[in-house]
């Protein structure tokens, strides 16, 4: 369970509005956390906090297939991204890299900036506790929780290797 | 309820009876791809996790051919890093500067994939495959290096869109034309995470250099993946290049679809996708006349050796237009072999075209072409966006080789009736 504070933005964000190609060159995560969302929302990276959470429409991390764009808002202390849908590429590269991410255009419409929310990433509960409002996203199947709290997919096959 | 063919295909290779849209899997791969700018990444998240194996040294393809023969210091040293890979490990399928073409032409002629294979590439057009009947998807970097390392990857079933062929293509239309009406019909997102399954009469009379060239662009849809019925091409394709057995799927009666979409071939004219989108869809009727700077004909979607005789066939006895440069790259060793042996080679350059070892280059802006602010070309790649070819003010066409061969003539986007 999980509880933070939200920086909601719209459809179609896309891997250069989260970090811009410009910043590839320097990947280390937390150079990319410094330079996080900032073509959209400057104040997004100085105000973040750790536990924090995004919250997008459809079509979250649209665009290129750089991993770049998860580690980089991963890096940035957010918790988890709740979004209406997400692009194919960013879904995996996200699950890949240990960062949970929730389907739920419910929720997706109905949380606003600023709002303080709670997600149980067993049942897939999300609670906006600002509001009171209940919203249910389909919940992470073992698997894919298993490698997420294995810290990402490599280190999940690892363990699994030596176990 | 019945499975789609994309559907079988995953349900075999995760070892379960069935599977559904929706349904998280674990299935294993025939085959993982990497290329020169993607193989690195993976390598240095292959190294990090602690992995000292591979799964299978001959199911790995390492193709160094986006910026090669390397353009610049930075992508020698990436492709070091992938050879050295390939080295460590003894991966049979490196192919390097002399052997090498653009991935997703040569893993097929190599019979390296075939009908109901499971396989992932680090990089976006991977789902070429799908036209001989294989599920084939692009990936990141972190999962290339996961299927190396295990030869098995995750997986969400995915709900397909059935999209219906009727008629035949009349003369000077292609594949290319089929696919850009498609995507300039159901969008860039139009099948988001969705199978684009080809059915239908019209598949028939379409060759396999049509099929991969559709099956190339799926993602320029938005889908996962799009795959093509086994039909007597396919065979005829596979026979003599794949080693390994394969399989045919097909689709069951009642598999369920999302949506349909119906395209008859013999309506289909010449279709081009205006800057900055491949949704931007227009016929070059619509359109002809705007002028032209450069003809790319090559890439992953159309530099097989089809591509390169319709080129050829409009060329001959032509000159490029002053003023336009044409770049004419095919897409292996064995097509340039094969232009060599046919004369197109000398058709190309008789008309002023300049002829490239095979590679990438100009497609993603790399090398072997970059346009300059302002400049327009026509070109017979996938992807229109900004800044794609070179400077952000720069514009791409994308075309079928007929029309791109009949725009360097003119030196303005034009039809090849035109030339008549
Ligand atoms: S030809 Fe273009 S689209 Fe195809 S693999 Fe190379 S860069 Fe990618």
């Amino acid at each position: 369970m999980v509880t933070g504070k939200v920086f909601k933005y719209g459809d179609n964000v896309d891997t250069d509005v989260i970090i811009p190609a410009r910043y590839l060159n320097a990947p280390s995560p937390e150079e990319l956390a410094k330079h996080c969302m900032e073509d959209i929302d400057a104040a997004f990276a100085p105000t973040v906090k750790k536990g924090d959470i995004m919250v997008g429409g459809w079509n979250f991390g649209c665009g290129s297939s750089r991993e770049h764009a998860p580690i980089a808002i991963q890096a940035s202390g957010v918790e988890c991204v709740i979004a209406a849908s997400f692009a194919r590429i960013f879904y995996r590269n996200a699950i890949n890299i240990g960062f949970p991410i929730l389907e739920c255009p419910e929720a997706a419409e109905a949380i606003r900036n600023g709002d303080t929310v709670s997600v149980d990433y067993d049942t897939g509960a999300i609670t906006d506790e600002t509001t009171g409002a209940k919203f249910q996203a389909v919940a992470f199947p073992a698997f894919i929780n298993n490698i997420i709290s294995h810290g990402g997919l490599l280190a999940y096959l690892k363990s699994r290797q030596n176990g | 309820m019945g499975m789609t063919m994309t559907q079988k295909i995953l349900a075999t290779h995760a070892g379960l009876p069935s599977v559904k849209a929706g349904d998280l899997i674990e299935a294993k791969l025939d085959l993982v791809l990497g290329n020169d700018v993607t193989t690195p990444v993976a390598v240095s998240v292959f190294d990090q996790a602690g992995f000292t194996g591979i799964f299978d040294k001959d199911r790995i393809a390492i193709v160094l051919d986006h910026y090669t023969p390397c353009k610049d210091i930075k992508s020698a040293q990436l492709c070091k890093t992938a050879r050295e890979f390939a080295h460590r490990f003894g991966i049979t399928h490196l192919y390097d500067v002399g052997q090498v073409g653009i991935e997703h032409a040569l893993l097929p002629e190599k019979g390296l994939v075939g009908p109901g294979d499971c396989v992932i590439g680090a990089d976006s057009h991977t789902c070429t495959y799908g036209a001989l009947g294989a599920f084939s998807t692009g990936v990141g970097s972190t999962d290339m290096a996961a299927g190396m390392a295990v030869g098995e990857n995750w997986f969400k079933v995915p709900p397909a869109i059935r999209v219906t062929l009727t008629g035949t293509l009349p003369p000077y239309v292609s594949g290319k034309d089929v696919i850009l009406h498609l995507i300039g019909r159901i969008g860039v997102d139009g099948a988001l995470y969705k199978s684009l399954e080809f059915s239908g009469e019209g598949v028939k009379a379409l060759s396999m250099d049509d099929r991969f060239t559709i099956a190339n662009m799926a993602i320029e849809a938005g889908a996962k993946n799009g795959i093509f019925p086994v039909d007597e091409k396919t065979v005829e394709y596979v026979t003599g290049r794949m080693s390994r057995p394969w399989t045919a799927y097909e689709a069951d009666a009642d598999a369920e679809y999302e949506s349909e979409v119906v395209i008859d071939l013999s309506r289909l004219e010449p279709t081009v996708s205006l800057p900055h989108l491949p949704s931007n869809t227009r016929t070059v009727s619509e359109v002809r006349g705007m002028p032209v700077d450069q003809v790319v004909i090559g890439s992953c979607t159309n530099g097989r050796i089809s591509d390169m005789r319709v080129a050829a066939s409009i060329l001959q006895g032509h000159r490029v237009a002053d003023g336009v440069r044409c770049i004419v790259i095919p897409a292996t060793q064995e097509v340039s072999r094969q232009c060599l042996r046919e004369g197109l080679t000398e058709i190309f350059l008789d008309a002023g075209c300049a002829f490239s070892t095979p590679t990438c280059g100009p497609c993603l802006g790399g090398h072997m072409g970059c346009m300059a602010e302002g400049e327009r070309a026509v070109a017979t790649t996938n992807r229109n966006f900004v800044g794609r070819m070179g400077h952000t003010e720069s514009e791409v066409i994308l075309a079928s080789p007929a029309v791109a061969a009949a725009s360097a003539v003119k030196g303005a986007l034009a039809s090849p009736a035109d030339l008549d």
